[in-house]
């Protein structure tokens, strides 16, 4: 026999993976728990994640009661505030969002829209949830602690992250925050990796990158971030964790506490420490938002049945914010103090960042521009999320100039602008991802009445939360404060409007429970969904039954002949042609 | 943060190459048909656990370079006061190196097919490298002979700091090495052997440079290179 191999390759991708190659699970328990098939494994991160979410969504009522009445809500005291703030932070940006993102919607999707039968380490994808989960576990460890959680705020600053004065600082607190963290880490490296070989490497035949829908892009690009990203916190963590527990000086400088009592640590830097942990949080901010911009794209081209915008120019720009959020970091620091020329710097790049990210929103508006809109709840929560980005961006510009960031740097002002930009933003797309792929997930649909009511709740009263949130900020309200009392210069209005934030917060979280009732329900109740309700191209609508099977595409693994935004193409007998349809297209459809 | 700038710079250098050859340029609406390319996903043809390595090392990479760049930056404050590194350092980068050279020689016998040569020299390597760790726990008694417990100084704390953090790496290595031992004697399929020795042998190659690199910072030999780099900056 002929050998065709190129010279030098030792590895030729199998033109067909036979189902005997992959791990079948034996038992209830290696099926269902512990399993290594990359659907269970994406439920099982989902779940984890929006329950871990549920807990932060509750302290933020917490929050915003005792804003909203600190008369009535004496009971909350300042400390339990800060240790509010502090898991309400954290909880959110990491745990649920970073989570939810790449370990729930990267664990289902990748496999399915390369085409692939699993991701290609499954043991180590079965690894990365374990672990995950135990991180979660130590941090709700922090509420049972001696002590409490840590208070330190979400960005666990030295000195006043371990010192006494701090809820938690001198307690177990900071220390299962920082091993929970060093965990989460751990674990999400065993499934990055898998994420990023499972595109290189993993996808079938005919399916070149260019052809990869951007939920896909958004995913992997955010992946090699996160992968690049997490050794700063990391590397903050362990130096943080061995001032707390043996009392050595990376971070903490000599200080007298309380006026009295005198620290053994002497000659730490705190800023060191902001270094690194922004070094990892302005990326994260993007970890976060390319997931949620690729996946946005998608939903917009398949519900407005038209073919994405420029979709070249959505790739390069991922690419290329990408690359851009490793060096904007110090722009969280102004307030540090630096060199003027340092300040300028940052706030060049992080003005540049501005380009390709309005690309992308100019590219899913002319998507949109005569497109057959179909106005179904994942496009709701899509158009909604562009809305809400831009809004976000917006005051992002402001803050990202120094002398402007300066002033508002400790006010209201910063919690609206990321509270829009990181926080609704990113979890409209959640949202509109779950109402999409659900009925793929489980074979039917999500209540329609319930997801509409719970789209335009969440829609108008995160809007009549955080909008006037930017007012409360430009009259100089500061962030971080329980309560205002008596104060000169906060205006009487700021008292009403901080009990109608409150209002609107808590009306906002009740949509979210009728959301949860709805999950729940609709998987018994639901109306039957079909293998392609939304009649999308993508691989993952077909797959050889719904919800997918083991290995997910039954004898044959699909060959891709067209990339995944063949919506309404002229002359086409339906207005979408799937990835592995192969009739042969001519200029004016299919010959 | 220059470290960590430069190893990004690198990692930006390696993906840039790889995406200049991916066709970004091409127009997917366009190109509707089956892909004639060979494989036909334009995949690269390196297995995934290789490309799987490389990215974790690039993550280990950035790891190391980040407590490099922490170091060098606490280094530029005035109250510094460097810590000498222990003489014995001198004799664990040679075990280290002895490792390395054992298993590119496993290699090489794995390549050859020669299965006696492949038992010992993957033998060698993970002795030596045991060597490598336990002349590490020697070096810190020495540190802390000397007064340099790890709460005494900033330069002190990083030593031991940077050193465990390598040494963990080394040793979660060894469980992988174990592992290729056992199977090496007892005669496993030879491809996968083939496969795991090569893994091995990279992981220490990379972990030997991550060292070297850890050894010079810590001799104080990196001070020019970084007065340097620190000028460019400013």
């Amino acid at each position: 026999m002929v050998d065709v191999t190129p010279h030098g390759a030792d590895f030729i991708p199998a033109a067909e993976v036979a189902e005997v190659e992959l791990y079948h699970p034996h038992s209830w328990w290696t099926r269902y728990v512990f399993s290594q098939d990359a659907k269970v494994i994406a439920i099982q991160y989902a779940g984890t994640a929006l329950s871990i979410g549920l807990v932060a969504l509750v302290l933020s009522w917490l929050m915003r009661l005792k804003l909203g009445f600190p008369d009535t809500f004496a009971s909350i005291s300042p400390d339990m505030y800060y240790q509010f703030m502090t898991m309400h932070g954290m909880i959110m940006v990491i745990y649920l969002l970073t989570a939810l993102f790449l370990g729930g919607f990267g664990n289902y999707l990748i496999p399915l829209m390369v085409g692939a039968r699993d991701m290609v380490f499954p043991y180590v994808n079965m690894l990365s949830y374990w672990i995950y989960l135990l991180a979660v576990l130590v941090l709700v460890g922090g509420f049972f602690a001696p002590g409490g959680p840590t208070g330190a705020g979400w960005t666990l600053y030295p000195p006043q992250a371990i010192t006494s004065g701090t809820p938690g600082g001198q307690d177990w607190g900071i220390i299962l925050m920082l091993v929970s963290l060093i965990l989460f880490i751990i674990g999400f490296t065993m499934g990055g990796l898998n994420y990023v070989v499972t595109v290189l490497q993993g996808r079938t035949r005919g399916m070149t990158l260019m052809r990869l829908p951007l939920t896909v892009w958004g995913i992997f690009t955010a992946t090699v971030m996160a992968l690049l990203a997490f050794p700063a916190l990391f590397v903050a963590c362990v130096m943080m964790l061995f001032d707390r527990v043996i009392g050595s000086s990376f971070f903490m400088p000599a200080i007298v506490e309380m006026g009295a009592t005198p620290l053994p640590h002497d000659g730490g830097s705190p800023i060191m420490f902001q270094h690194l942990f922004w070094f990892f949080g302005h990326p994260e901010v993007y970890i976060v938002a390319l997931p949620a911009f690729g996946i946005v794209s998608d939903l917009i081209s398949t519900h407005a049945r038209k073919n994405i915008f420029g979709y070249r120019m959505m790739v390069w720009a991922i690419i290329s914010i990408g690359a851009l959020s490793f060096v904007v970091w110090a722009h969280h620091m102004y307030v540090s103090g630096m060199h003027p020329y340092f300040g300028f710097f940052f706030a060049t790049t992080t003005l540049i960042i501005a380009i390709p990210t309005a690309i992308k929103v100019y590219n899913w508006v002319l998507t949109l521009w005569r497109g057959d809109i179909h106005l179904t709840i994942p496009m709701l929560f899509a158009l909604s999320f562009i809305v809400t980005f831009v809004n976000g961006g917006l005051t992002g510009l402001f803050l990202g100039n120094v002398v402007v960031d300066v002033p508002l740097s400790d006010t209201m002002f910063v919690v609206a602008h990321f509270h829009m930009v990181m926080g609704v933003a990113p979890i409209m797309v959640v949202f509109g991802a779950i109402y999409h792929w659900y009925p793929k997930i489980t074979g039917r649909m999500l209540n329609e009445a319930m997801g509409r009511f719970h789209f335009w709740v969440t829609f108008i009263g995160t809007y009549m939360i955080f909008f006037p949130m930017h007012y409360i900020g430009l009259v100089g309200v500061p962030r971080r404060y329980p309560e205002l009392g008596d104060t000169a210069f906060v205006p009487p209005s700021v008292h009403t409007l901080n009990e109608f934030i409150t209002v609107a917060a808590l009306i906002v979280g009740f949509a979210q429970m009728v959301f949860l009732f709805n999950l729940l329900w609709s998987i018994r109740h639901g109306r039957p969904a079909g293998d392609n309700p939304w009649r999308a191209t993508t691989l993952e609508w077909q797959t050889a039954g719904t919800p997918p099977p083991h290995g997910n595409f039954g004898k044959e693994l699909p060959v891709v002949y067209r990339w995944a935004y063949d919506y309404s193409v002229p002359g086409a007998p339906e207005d979408f042609i799937a990835q592995n349809d192969p009739r042969p297209l001519t200029q004016g459809g299919p010959a | 943060m220059i470290a960590i700038l430069i190893l990004l710079a690198a990692v930006t250098g390696v993906v840039g190459w790889w995406l200049s050859r991916q066709r970004l340029m091409s127009k997917p609406w366009l190109e509707a048909g089956p892909v004639t390319a060979f494989p036909e996903t334009e995949a690269s043809l390196v297995h995934p656990a290789k490309i799987g390595l490389g990215v974790f090392l690039a993550v280990v990479g950035a790891l190391f370079a980040l407590m490099i760049s922490a170091y060098v930056m606490r280094m530029d404050y005035a109250d510094w006061q460097a810590a000498p590194a222990p003489r014995l350092l001198w004799l664990n980068t040679a075990m280290l190196v002895l490792a390395s050279l054992a298993l590119q020689g496993a290699v090489s016998a794995a390549h050859k097919a020669q299965l006696d040569n492949l038992r010992l020299a993957l033998l060698a390597g993970a002795l030596a490298s045991v060597a490598f760790l336990a002349g590490q726990l020697l070096a810190w008694r020495d540190f802390a002979a000397e007064g340099y417990f790890a709460t005494e100084n900033p330069a002190a704390s990083f030593f031991y700091l940077l050193t465990a953090m390598h040494g963990l790496h080394i040793i979660g290595g060894l469980v992988a090495l174990g592992r290729v031992n056992v199977r090496a004697w007892q005669g496993a399929r030879s491809g996968s052997l083939v496969l795991s020795t090569e893994l091995c042998a990279t992981y220490w190659h990379i972990l030997l440079a991550v060292w070297l690199v850890l050894f010079c910072v810590l001799m104080g030999w990196a001070d020019n290179v970084i007065d340097i780099c620190r000028g460019l900056l400013t």
